[in-house]
C-alpha cells in the first residue's frame, strides 16, 4: 500500500554553486579507478588482475575474501596500469587506462519475463552490478546469502547540491523499468519513494510508489524505510539502491553489458559554471577540475558536503557518487571579536540561533571546511532529535556505541541507521563530535561480532 | 590580528608533546582558543562543512542573558542598603554601592572556580571547558549581598570539585554546579545565607530584612493571612505584587527582579539555548501546585494566591537559569516536561509545607537533578519498547 508522508524535522543546507542542467563538453578522463574504500565494510581483497592485464568493462578485478562471489569489476575497458597500495599493503585503487572505444564483456541478453532468480543473481554478481545493492542493516554491499524482505529506492536526493534525479535519468525509463522487473525476482515488495508525481520514477510499474515531502533528510532512504516499513532486527534484511544503480541493473539485462555511464554533477562555490559531465564510474577528475576550478586552497569532495569524502584534485570519483563538490578550505584562524566566537556571523550557516548567529537556511551560502570550534564534551541535549525525523534518540545511541554496549545499541535502533541519516547531527553538533564515524564503529562492531 | 596569532603559534611548540611546558597544554589551549577559533578543518570522511556554532558561543549567550539580572541586582543592592539606612541616594550612588559589593563576589567566584578548573585540566589532561563562564556568573547571583568572600571561594571550590570534576568534568555532572555551591553554604553556614539579616548590605542592627517567603512562613504560623501580615507594618519593605515583579525587594543579588530575569528568559528562548519545555514546565508545575494549595487552604500560607509563588523568592531565577542547565536536567523531550513540572510542584511544596526551608526552588532543582536520569531512563525505555513491539509484529 502506498503511503504519503510529510516530514517536518530536518535542515536544508543551501550552498552556492548548484549545477546547471547542462552537460559540459569535456574529454573523457584517461584513467578510471576502482577503490575498495568506496565500499563500506570491504575487508580483504583477492586480486584477479595484475598490472599490464587488459580488461573489458565488466571483467572482474578483485573480490573480497570475506564475501566471495561478489566481483568488483572494471567500469571501462583498457589496460590495468597501476595497483596502488598504501600502508601495510592495503589496496587503495586499481587504475585502468581507458580504451578509446569501450569494449564490453558480453552477458546474456534475456527477456525479464523468462529470467529466473538464480540467473539474475549470477549475472549481477559476475558483472559487478551486485555492488549497486546496498543492504540495511549496516549499509554495506548486500550479503549473497540473505534474501531481502523488501527493496527501497529513494527517487530523489535532498543532500546539499545533489544531482537532479530527473535530469541524470532522462531517457532511461526503460532501463529503470527493466531494473524493477529484475529486482522483482528477489522480492515482490519494492518501494519507490518519490518527492512528487513529476518524478521520473513515479510512473514505474510493479512497485509501490510512496510520496515523501519535507526538507533534508526526507530523501534519505533510511528515513523513508523508517516511515514505510521499519527494519526490525539485525537479521531483517532490506536492500536499497540508487536510481542510477537501478538503471545499471536494467541495462545489464536488456543490453547484455555492464555499462556504468552516468551523469555527474560538478558543483560548489569554487566551480566556475557548475554543470554536469557524462562519464563512467570511477572517473579521474583532474581534466574537468582543471578546467572549472581555478583556486588552489580548495577541497574536492566526491559526493556531497554531508557524507562525501575529500579526494585529491586528481583523485577518482567514488563508486556510488554522482556529485563532485568543490568548496574552499577553512584553514585559517578566526579572531574571537572579528569573526570568531563572539562576533556576529552573517555568512556562515547555522542551525542554531545562539547570540550572534544570524545566518538561517533561507539563503545560499559559500561554506568552507572550518570546524568552527573545538571538540568538547556533550553539553546540550535535544538538538540532534530536531534534525532526525525518526523515532530514535541519537545521543543515547552514540553514548551506547562509545560504551560498547551491544544490547543498548540494538535496542536504541542502530540497525535502522546509516551514516547519512546522522550526518545532519554531525553538522549541527555544538561539541563537534564525529557522529558518523562513531555510528560506523558501532555498526562494524555488531556486524563483525 | 595576525601578529597576535603568529605570536601564539610561536609559543605553541613549548606546550606540545615533548615541549618544556607540555603539562600546561590545556591551559595554553584555553587561552589560544579563547582568542582564536583554531584553523582546524573537517576530516576527509564525514561532514565536510560544520555549523558556525561552538560551545563558547552557546555559553556566552547564557552569560549575556544574565546581564540584565546582574545589572538590576547591583542597583537593587544599593537601593536596599539606602532604604535600610533611611537615606535618600541618587541612582548612581545606589548602583555604585551595589557594584562595590557585587564585583568582588563575581571575581572571587571566577578566580576560585577557574583555578580548580585549570588545575584539573592540567592534571587530568582535559580541555578547560567553557561551562565555567556561566557557573562563575551564576554563583554570585544566588548569593546574598552580605556573603563573606571566603565563603564564596570555599563554596565555589567545593562545587566545582565535588559536583563536577570528580564526575569527569563538564558534561558529566549530575548536580547543577551553582546550586551545589549555594546548597553547600546553606547547610554549612546557614547563618550567613538565610534568615532575616543577610539580605541587605550594611543595614543597621535593629533593621529587620526578612524576605517575603520568610514573612509568609511567619504569617502562617501566626494564623494571619499573608498579605494582611505584610501590610501590618511588620516589614520596612514594600512587598506588593508590583515590587515583587520589578524586584525592589531584599534577596540574593540576582534573583529579585522578575522583569530582568524575564529579559534573560526571552534571550534564552529566542536563541533556543535553554529549553522551553523545562521553563514552561516549571512555571506550570508551580501554578498547578499553587492552585491545589489554594483549593485546600488549610492554613494561611496555602491560601496565598498562586501567582505569588512565581514572583517571590528565587523561583524565576531558578526556573530560567538553573533548571534549564542542559547537563543536569533531563535530556529527552518528554523528560524535560516531566522534569520541569516536578520542579515547580516541589518548589511550592517545600516552601509551604516545610518550615525549615523558606525557599524551595534550590532544593527542588537539586532533587530533580538527581531524578533526571531516572526520568530519561523511562522515556528512553518507552522508545525501546515501541521498537521491540514492532519487531514481534
Amino acid at each position: 500500500m502506498s503511503v504519503n508522508i510529510k516530514l517536518k524535522k530536518g535542515f536544508d543546507i543551501k550552498l552556492e554553486g548548484a549545477a546547471n542542467l547542462s552537460v559540459a563538453s569535456v574529454d573523457q578522463p584517461e584513467t578510471f579507478a576502482v577503490k575498495p574504500s568506496s565500499f563500506v565494510g570491504f575487508q580483504r581483497p583477492k586480486m584477479l588482475v595484475k598490472e599490464g592485464d587488459v580488461v573489458k568493462a565488466g571483467d572482474p578485478l578483485f573480490f573480497d575474501r570475506k564475501q566471495e562471489g561478489v566481483m568488483y569489476t572494471a567500469p571501462v575497458s583498457g589496460e590495468v596500469v597501476a595497483i596502488n597500495r598504501g600502508a601495510q599493503r592495503r589496496l587503495l585503487e586499481v587504475v585502468i587506462l581507458k580504451d578509446k572505444d569501450i569494449e564490453y564483456r558480453e552477458f546474456p541478453k534475456v527477456s525479464v519475463d523468462s529470467l529466473i532468480k538464480e540467473d539474475a543473481k549470477k549475472t549481477m554478481l559476475e558483472s559487478g552490478a551486485w555492488l549497486e545493492l546496498v543492504q540495511r542493516p549496516f549499509a554495506v554491499v548486500a550479503n549473497i546469502e540473505a534474501d531481502p524482505r523488501a527493496i527501497f529506492i529513494s527517487a530523489f536526493d535532498t543532500h546539499p547540491l545533489a544531482a537532479d534525479t530527473n535530469f541524470v535519468l532522462k531517457g532511461q525509463e526503460q532501463y529503470l523499468q527493466a531494473g524493477i522487473e529484475v529486482l522483482k525476482k528477489f522480492t515482490s515488495n519494492i518501494h519507490i519513494n518519490v518527492d512528487n508525481s513529476s518524478n521520473i520514477m513515479a510512473g514505474l510499474k510493479g512497485a509501490t510508489i510512496n510520496t515523501f515531502a519535507g526538507i533534508h533528510p526526507a530523501g534519505n532512504v533510511g528515513v523513508q524505510i523508517h516511515h514505510v516499513d521499519p527494519i526490525r532486527s539485525g537479521e531483517d534484511v532490506v536492500w536499497t539502491l540508487t536510481p542510477q544503480g537501478l538503471a545499471i541493473i536494467g541495462k545489464l539485462f536488456t543490453e547484455g553489458r555492464y555499462d556504468t555511464k552516468k551523469l555527474v554533477a560538478i558543483a560548489g562555490s569554487e566551480v566556475s559554471n557548475p554543470e554536469y559531465i557524462e562519464t563512467y564510474v570511477g572517473a579521474r577528475l583532474d581534466k574537468v577540475l582543471s578546467k572549472k576550478v581555478s583556486g588552489s586552497n580548495v577541497r574536492v569532495i566526491s559526493g556531497n558536503v554531508l557524507t562525501g569524502e575529500a579526494i585529491a584534485k586528481d583523485g577518482y570519483l567514488n563508486h556510488y557518487d554522482n556529485l563532485v563538490t568543490v568548496i574552499p578550505e577553512g584553514n585559517k584562524p578566526r579572531f574571537f571579536l572579528s569573526d570568531g566566537w563572539l562576533a556576529p556571523i552573517f555568512n556562515r550557516l547555522s542551525f542554531h540561533k545562539a547570540f550572534g548567529l544570524f545566518a538561517g537556511s533561507s539563503k545560499t551560502y559559500k561554506l568552507d571546511t572550518s570546524l568552527n570550534g573545538e571538540e568538547r564534551a556533550f553539553v546540550f541535549s535535544g538538538q540532534f532529535e530536531k534534525v532526525l525525523p525518526m523515532d530514535i534518540y541519537p545521543t543515547y545511541l552514540l553514548k551506547a556505541i562509545m560504551a560498547n554496549d551491544y544490547d543498548e545499541m540494538e535496542a536504541l535502533g542502530i540497525y535502522e541507521l546509516a551514516e547519512e541519516d546522522l550526518a545532519l547531527c554531525e553538522f549541527i553538533d555544538v561539541s563537534k563530535h564525529d557522529v558518523q564515524a562513531i555510528l560506523r564503529r558501532g555498526l562494524d562492531e555488531l556486524r563483525l561480532a | 590580528m595576525k601578529f597576535l596569532h603568529d605570536l601564539l603559534e610561536k609559543q605553541k611548540p613549548m606546550f606540545e608533546k615533548g615541549g618544556k611546558l607540555e603539562q600546561f597544554y590545556y591551559l595554553f589551549e584555553a587561552g589560544e582558543t579563547f582568542l582564536f577559533t583554531p584553523s582546524t578543518v573537517t576530516k576527509s570522511k564525514g561532514v565536510q562543512v560544520r555549523d558556525a556554532v561552538d560551545l563558547k558561543r552557546m555559553m556566552m549567550t547564557v552569560v549575556i542573558a544574565l546581564v540584565p539580572a546582574l545589572l538590576f541586582g547591583m542597583w537593587n543592592v544599593g537601593e536596599m542598603h539606602y532604604l535600610s539606612l533611611g537615606e535618600e541616594a541618587s541612582f548612581m550612588d545606589k548602583f555604585l554601592h551595589g557594584l562595590i559589593i557585587t564585583i568582588p563576589v563575581v571575581l572571587v567566584a571566577y578566580t576560585a572556580g577557574g583555578l580548580v578548573e585549570v588545575a584539573f585540566g592540567v592534571i587530568r589532561k582535559h580541555p578547560i571547558n567553557e561551562g565555567f563562564l556561566v557557573t562563575g556568573m551564576l554563583i554570585p547571583l544566588v548569593m546574598p549581598p552580605t556573603i563573606p568572600l571566603w565563603q564564596v571561594a570555599l563554596a565555589t571550590v567545593f562545587a566545582v570539585l565535588i559536583a563536577k570534576e570528580i564526575f569527569g568534568g563538564t558534561g558529566m555532572n549530575v548536580l547543577n554546579i551553582a546550586l551545589t555551591a549555594r546548597a553547600f553554604l546553606y547547610f554549612t553556614y546557614p547563618g550567613d545565607i538565610s534568615g532575616d539579616t543577610v539580605w541587605v548590605s550594611g543595614a543597621p542592627d535593629s533593621f529587620s530584612g526578612a524576605t517575603f517567603l520568610g514573612l509568609a512562613q511567619a504569617a502562617s504560623n501566626g494564623g494571619v493571612a499573608v498579605t494582611d501580615y505584610i501590610a501590618s507594618g511588620i516589614t520596612n519593605f514594600d512587598f506588593s505584587v508590583e515590587s515583587l515583579v520589578i524586584g525592589t525587594i531584599p534577596g540574593s543579588i540576582g534573583e529579585t527582579s522578575v522583569i530582568a530575569i524575564g529579559i534573560g528568559a526571552i534571550i534564552l528562548l529566542v536563541t533556543r539555548v535553554a529549553s522551553f519545555r523545562i521553563m514552561a514546565g516549571t512555571v506550570l508545575g508551580a501554578i498547578a501546585m499553587g492552585l491545589v494549595m489554594q483549593a485546600f487552604a488549610a492554613n494561611t500560607y496555602m491560601s496565598l494566591p498562586f501567582y505569588y509563588h512565581l514572583i517571590a523568592g528565587g523561583f524565576a531565577f531558578g526556573a530560567v537559569f538553573m533548571a534549564t542547565d542542559p547537563v543536569s536536567a533531563a535530556h529527552t523531550g518528554a523528560g524535560k516536561w516531566i522534569y520541569g513540572v516536578l520542579i515547580g510542584i516541589m518548589t511550592v511544596i517545600i516552601r509551604v509545607w516545610n518550615p525549615a526551608y523558606p525557599e524551595g526552588i534550590m532544593l527542588a532543582i537539586l532533587l530533580m537533578n538527581v531524578m533526571a536520569p531516572l526520568i530519561d531512563y523511562y522515556v528512553v525505555n518507552a522508545n525501546k519498547k515501541r521498537r521491540l513491539k514492532r519487531a514481534t509484529v
